[in-house]
């Protein structure tokens, strides 16, 4: 069973977000690592690179696959987690607490677009 | 229509036991069962099972099997003692590879054909086609055998020990039959990972025990997964990635199995003419600098033209490098051409180097 938090908001292509002061946070939920299996790579955008809600933004490379990040928000990317730069595998340490990118949202009203943890829970379980 | 997948002898295992499953040449195959990277790990490093039931068994017996075999075969099998085996392709008239395959020498009117499952259609209407006029039979003995593969530097003594099957004396691309509760089963000593290692050929029922018996000991059980990992970092090409229709073995540069000194084959004056005028383009190595993935189908670039396409890529489980087979026209093909790979919307340098990535454990 994958971990879900329950103070975020869920794409259902895997991505979490959270939102403080216009902020917002993005990375892969723990079903997705999980998914992927061993992560070896993640290509990310740079900042200041402009991103839409809906759209490819990077992607996350296991061994044997690469699949596409789509950003949940729209906006700036004010920076992206180096870190994952030399250990992409963080991302199966810990999901939730090793992020993507940092965007300043265009609009904030896309969030409710978003799914809550009840929701997002019943899409793994499908 | 959808497809119907078909199952192998140890299909009702994989599920049971929890593997990720995904078609792969026509059959449900396991992808992975623990993770490519640790099931990757126990070949190199232990011993691991693969169940390569779909491969394909081909049987061409008669008075002029060696006529036969010499005629749409690369590779030379004359002289050869009973019981080895050769690598090598079947090719079309120009040039083209049907499949590349292992053919065992039962004995000069008699020998056992081990092709791609996803070409196994293909393969027998070929063979059949051009067996007329020869006098010898060809039979698709596909559905009869199981098959498992046990490679990894413990295999030796994980058949010998676990199985008693006594496999020691089995030298490197020989094999020998035995006869087991008066069934014939075929060891031999091969692989696809670049480690020592067996295959095993059996009856359904055979393989099912011998899967069995090798769980109940502790071997790990592997998938397709590392299966293409394992070939790919010791340069091994894959029907379908390195080797197709339209790419000759002498452009997936394995021209050293294509025998031309020996009498007339099929293919053999496109692939004369190949090798004394030079290729177009060929298959080599491409390392990446940083961990970006290259990938199949990729472009490989020299300055911002397009110059050939990633055949197969990982970033290698056993070395940690982004390295790739690719095809490459010339002149960009030599040793240490710098190149790009387009990786989605960007582009990462690299070098072109051998195609064989981590050196190969064989026991010889």
């Amino acid at each position: 069973m994958s971990k879900i938090l329950e103070n975020l908001r869920y794409a259902d292509s895997h991505e979490w977000v959270k939102l403080e002061d216009g902020i917002a946070t993005v990375g892969i939920t723990d079903y997705a690592q999980h998914a992927l299996g061993n992560i070896v790579y993640v290509d990310m955008p740079e900042a200041g690179d402009e991103v839409t809600a809906g759209e490819e933004f990077g992607a996350v490379e296991s061994v044997k696959a690469a699949s596409d990040l789509i950003s949940p928000v729209s906006g700036e990317v004010l920076e992206i987690n180096e870190e994952l730069e030399d250990s992409p595998e963080l991302l199966n340490e810990d999901a939730f607490a090793n992020w993507i990118m940092k965007v300043k949202v265009s609009d904030v009203s896309e969030i409710e677009k978003l799914l809550d943890a009840k929701a997002y829970a019943a899409i793994c379980e499908e | 229509m959808e497809e119907t997948l078909i199952k192998t002898c140890l299909h009702d295992r994989h599920v049971k036991q929890g593997a990720l499953m995904s078609p792969f040449g026509g059959f449900d195959m396991p992808i992975q069962y623990d993770g490519i990277t640790q099931e990757h790990n126990a070949v190199r490093h232990e011993v691991g099972v693969f169940d390569v039931s779909h491969m394909g068994e081909v049987r061409v017996k008669g008075p002029q099997a060696y006529d036969f075999v010499s005629h749409i075969f690369v590779n030379d099998v004359t002289g050869a003692p009973d019981g080895q085996i050769f690598y090598g392709m079947m090719c079309y008239e120009n040039g083209g590879t049907v499949d590349d395959l292992l053919v065992y020498k039962v004995n000069d009117q008699e020998y056992f054909l081990v092709i791609n499952a996803a070409n196994i259609d293909k393969d027998v209407a070929w063979i059949k086609k051009n067996a007329e006029g020869f006098d010898c039979t060809v039979e698709d003995e596909s559905p009869k055998y199981g098959e498992v593969a046990v490679q990894g530097p413990k295999a030796e003594e994980t058949v010998e020990r676990v199985l008693g099957i006594t496999c020691k004396d089995i030298a490197f691309y020989n094999f020998k039959t035995f006869e087991v509760d008066g069934e014939e089963i075929i060891v031999s000593r091969t692989g696809y990972t670049g480690e020592d290692g067996f295959e095993i050929y059996g009856s359904h029922d055979y393989i099912r025990r011998v899967w069995d018996i090798l769980m109940e000991a502790g071997v790990q059980p592997c998938g397709l997964g590392c299966r293409d990992t394992l070939r790919f970092e010791v340069g091994l090409p894959l029907y379908g990635d390195e080797l197709a229709d339209d790419i000759t073995p002498i452009e997936a540069s394995l021209s050293m199995f294509v025998k031309l000194d020996k009498p007339g084959f099929i293919g053999k004056e496109a692939l004369a003419t190949q090798k004394a005028e030079g290729v177009r383009r060929r298959i080599v190595g491409v390392e990446l600098e940083g961990s970006a993935v290259p990938r199949h189908g990729y472009p490989v670039l020299v300055d911002g033209r397009k110059v050939g396409e990633i055949t197969t890529g990982y970033k290698s489980i056993s070395t940690g490098k982004s390295v790739a087979m690719a095809m490459i026209d010339k002149p960009y093909d030599k040793l240490g051409t710098s190149v790009e790979v387009q990786i989605r919307k960007k582009t990462f340098p690299g070098k072109v180097v051998k195609k064989r990535f981590y050196d190969k454990n064989y026991k010889k």
